[in-house]
């Protein structure tokens, strides 16, 4: 069989019929001509260049977009690090802030402290200086409500029971008495 | 042989067939032949005839998909450069064909050649695939339009040289430097015959390879006139020779196309 294949197929091939598929055929040469060259034309018109155009472009877009995702990524570091910077410095200041405004407000508690301890003080001396003005006006009241008094009984008890000799005495030793005093 | 007719005689179709084969292998070359199908009387200005034969009709096949698929293609990236459906597949063997085949073996100026390579590599993917379809035909597996696909390489690796190195410059560069003068003899014919091989070796190699697929699986069908008892056997053996065809046919355009690559660096930077 393998021999009969072999013969069919030289005799095939011997272009007897001219279909055979190892003899050269000009028809089919012809055609095949005609498309190819035909489809070199339309497609390398209409196919393989804007084909290729498009990838070219997308290869280029692609590099370009991941070029400025890089950069944008670098960028939002940078803001990112200047942010830290930032808020760093903002909380320093607001520790400052902070600091100052409690000094201010102790500073400000002491001094209104000692107005008022002073303030208090003053008070008092003036209240002791005015209390020991009464008690002084007082006493001399007192003093010379008791020289009156004595001097009414006195002159009280003279008038009834002394003479004269003895009222003169007695009042003598009253007054030295009181001058002592 | 056992007669099988007394088995599987039923309708008239299979006892053609079997008659056929009852005669030898001329079934198998009745297949894989070109046959006469539409304008028979067609010729060419008188000079020649030109019928529209069956690998004819099936050359305007695949012409017509490869016309149909990529000029829409194309249309598409104009709508959007995402890619979407069979667009990806199409645009991973456009890229394949221009990163992976054109600019390793060209080089420098790779783009002039592009076009070419992308015909050449989709025509015969085409081809071969379509040749696997039930009731069409592999006209790749025919001489003639293989050959004539290899005088296209052939005339881009002429032309890619002549403009690259200039007329002279080029059929000079052919000849290795520093050779004795009487050695020219030798080597200029040889050279100019060098020429003429690749081209002839890439048709042939195409050719043969697509209609030993083909022959292979008829082959194989055959075992089933031996005896009935064949036909798991047979029908196993198809089915594997067949997907070993889908890798072959994208494996010989692949390879078709890589070497007319190389062909033309080898023509446009013949320092190599």
């Amino acid at each position: 069989m393998t021999l009969s294949l072999l013969l069919a197929f030289a005799k095939a091939s011997g272009g007897e019929g001219g279909g055979g598929v190892l003899s050269p055929d000009g028809g089919l040469g012809f055609w095949t001509v005609v498309m190819f060259v035909l489809l070199l034309v339309v497609l390398g018109k209409f196919a393989w260049k804007p084909i290729i155009s498009a990838l070219d472009e997308r290869e280029k877009k692609i590099n370009e977009s991941l070029q400025a995702a890089e950069k944008a990524k670098e960028e939002a570091k940078k803001i990112s690090e200047e942010n830290k910077v930032i808020i760093a410095k903002a909380q320093e200041e607001a520790q400052q802030i902070i600091a100052q405004s409690r000094k201010f407000a102790e500073d400000l508690r002491a001094e209104h402290k000692q107005k008022a301890d002073k303030e208090a003080a003053e008070r008092l001396t003036t209240a002791q200086k005015d209390i020991e003005n009464l008690k002084h006006q007082a006493l001399n009241d007192i003093k010379d409500q008791v020289a009156n008094l004595s001097v009414d009984i006195a002159s009280k008890i003279i008038r009834e029971t002394l003479d004269d000799v003895k009222k003169k005495e007695l009042v003598n030793k009253y007054i030295s008495e009181i001058q002592s005093n | 042989m056992n007669n099988p007719t007394a088995n599987v005689a039923d309708t008239t179709a299979i006892a053609d067939t079997l008659h056929k084969a009852a005669e030898g292998g001329d079934w198998i070359i009745h297949h894989v032949m070109n046959e006469p199908m539409f304008a028979n009387d067609l010729t060419f200005f008188g000079l020649f005839p030109i019928p529209i034969t069956k690998h004819v009709f099936f050359l305007f096949v695949v012409s017509f998909l490869m016309l149909l698929v990529f000029p829409l293609m194309a249309r598409k990236y104009k709508k959007s450069l995402v890619p979407s459906g069979l667009q990806n597949m199409f645009e991973t063997l456009i890229v394949f064909v221009k990163d992976d085949i054109a600019k390793p073996t060209i080089g420098k100026g790779y783009q002039t050649f592009v076009p070419y390579l992308l015909t050449a590599f989709f025509f015969i993917l085409f081809a071969n695939f379509l040749g696997l379809v039930p009731y069409t035909a592999a006209i790749t597996s025919n001489i003639s339009i293989t050959a004539t696909l290899a005088v296209f390489s052939f005339l881009v690796t002429q032309y890619g040289g002549i403009k690259h190195n200039g007329f002279f410059g080029y059929f000079k560069g052919l000849i290795p430097h520093g050779l004795p003068a009487p050695l020219l003899i030798i080597m200029i014919p040889i050279e100019f015959i060098g020429l003429f091989t690749k081209p002839f070796a890439l048709a042939i190699r195409l050719f043969a390879n697509m209609l030993a697929g083909k022959i292979v699986v008829y082959a194989l069908i055959g075992l089933i006139f031996a005896t009935v008892y064949m036909i798991p056997l047979s029908i196993f053996m198809t089915v594997a020779i067949l997907l070993l065809k889908v890798l072959v046919s994208f494996l010989q355009a692949y390879i078709f196309t890589m070497l007319s690559g190389l062909f033309i660096g080898m023509a446009v930077h013949q320092e190599h």
